[in-house]
């Protein structure tokens, strides 16, 4: 890091061990990706608004479990990442996330560019389940004549909501429900009567981390093998930052 | 090893396409080495159909779709010291599992069968019936992973798993050392 930089940055803090910058106004997420050091994550998307709802973020900060996206940095603090503890937490998370959808990665055409299949491969989760599926009903919307929606995949990280709100200021998504019934829906009985369009860019291939908003007429374009993660463990291009 | 008696291994394709069972094919020329490590007793690969002693390692494909699926699955956990299940069928019920939950029916299994047999757009099947010849096996209500029907030791992911992932599983199983898949190696698809 260049003396310029150190002292544009306010303080420092450490992430297992390693010293961090961090302006003030950061969040432990950002000055972790800044630092080159990765804290997984699903529903935080660069250039969306945080919202700290999939918890697979979760550091201790201080000996206390935080959200690392939301959470701002504070000089001098200890966070805990890659911890034994915190790894298998993230792991039950995710897994929990495959269990509460129906997340069949053979007939995804998402598979290899999953960021939840991915996060499964990152924090090893090959281990029998310990959990039941819960293999819920749900539909797919595929009247719109560019996009389709399969919500069975939706993991409800509300990234397609602050896209559409914040970037494409038009609100074609947005949660209903509370508690596990909380789902994403779009603002009308079906897609085709939003104002949602394929350029938008909460329909773009990267703000939506499963396989539910689907474009059609990509699909296979790219064959399963040669896919974004085949390439690399998520989170890998923040990583070699470090080195 | 040289002193060792040789590891008996069984395999098994439930309600699997047999894509894992070509997988393990996919380990080539070092099926030569494996069979110096092993033998293998039941299984498609031999067509032995019943065990004819314990075996060290029952590797099964694919999930529980009818009660004779249930049936081996059973008969291999009971004649089998340790249970592998070898790909996302096996796993987590797979491309079966479609019927589960995606038709959006209250009864998924009766649209799937009428669907396949009777109301298909290119069905020619001049019964117009869902066949229930008594030889059949009873088909189960959903495609149970098989982890839900009895306690599975170790799963390979991947659908199908590459050879060299079989292989190098296998062979540190055997040897005793495996401690997990390496990272970048672990795959859904």
């Amino acid at each position: 890091m260049s003396p310029d930089q150190k002292n544009e940055a306010g303080f420092t803090f450490t992430i297992d061990g390693v010293e961090v910058t961090a302006r003030a106004g950061q969040t432990i997420l950002e000055a972790a990706d800044e630092a080159g050091i990765y804290i997984p994550r699903l529903c935080d998307h660069e250039g969306l608004r945080h919202q700290g709802s999939c918890r697979v973020c979760t550091v201790k900060a201080g000996g206390r479990s935080v959200a690392a996206c939301t959470q701002p940095a504070e000089a001098g603090q200890t966070v805990e990442n890659e911890t034994a503890h915190l790894t298998k937490m993230r792991r039950d998370l995710v897994e929990m996330l495959f269990h509460e959808g129906n997340h069949l990665c053979p007939i995804c055409e998402a598979s290899g560019n999953c960021e939840l299949q991915a996060m499964a491969y990152r924090l090893d989760m090959t281990d029998a389940t310990r959990f039941p599926y819960l293999e819920p009903c749900r539909a797919v919307d595929a009247t719109h004549p560019d996009i389709a929606l399969d919500t069975n995949r939706c993991i409800s990280c509300g990234r397609c909501i602050r896209a559409s709100q914040d970037v494409d200021g038009k609100g074609v998504f947005g949660y209903v429900g509370r508690g596990i019934h909380r789902r994403v829906a779009v603002n009308g009985d079906n897609l085709a009567d939003t104002d949602a369009e394929v350029t938008d860019h909460a329909i773009s291939s990267e703000v939506c981390p499963v396989g539910c908003i689907i474009r059609k007429r990509v699909g296979f374009a790219t064959p399963i093998g040669e896919r974004k993660f085949d390439k690399g463990l998520i989170g890998h291009e923040i990583e070699e930052k470090r080195k | 090893m040289s002193g060792l008696p040789k590891a008996r291994i069984a395999t098994a394709s439930l309600a699997g396409c047999f894509g894992c069972h070509m997988a393990i094919l996919d380990v080539d020329e070092r099926l030569i080495e494996l069979m110096k490590l092993v033998n293998v007793d039941r299984s498609p690969l031999t067509d032995k159909k019943r065990f004819t002693q314990r075996c060290d390692i029952g590797i099964i494909e694919g999930g529980c779709c009818n009660e004779e699926n249930v049936h081996v699955l059973h008969d291999f956990r009971r004649n089998c010291d340790v249970l592998i299940a070898l790909g996302q069928c096996a796993i987590m019920g797979g491309l079966p599992a479609m019927r589960n939950a995606i038709m959006h029916s209250d009864a998924p299994l009766r649209e799937c069968l009428d669907e396949a047999y009777i109301t298909g757009r290119y069905i020619r099947n001049t019964t117009h019936n869902v066949p229930n010849d008594p030889a059949l096996p009873l088909l189960l209500d959903e495609v149970y992973p098989c982890s839900q029907i009895v306690e599975i030791d170790y799963q390979i992911p991947g659908c199908a798993p590459e050879g060299d992932v079989i292989f190098d599983t296998l062979v540190k199983l055997l040897a005793g050392r495996f401690h997990g898949f390496e990272r970048d190696k672990i795959r859904f698809d």
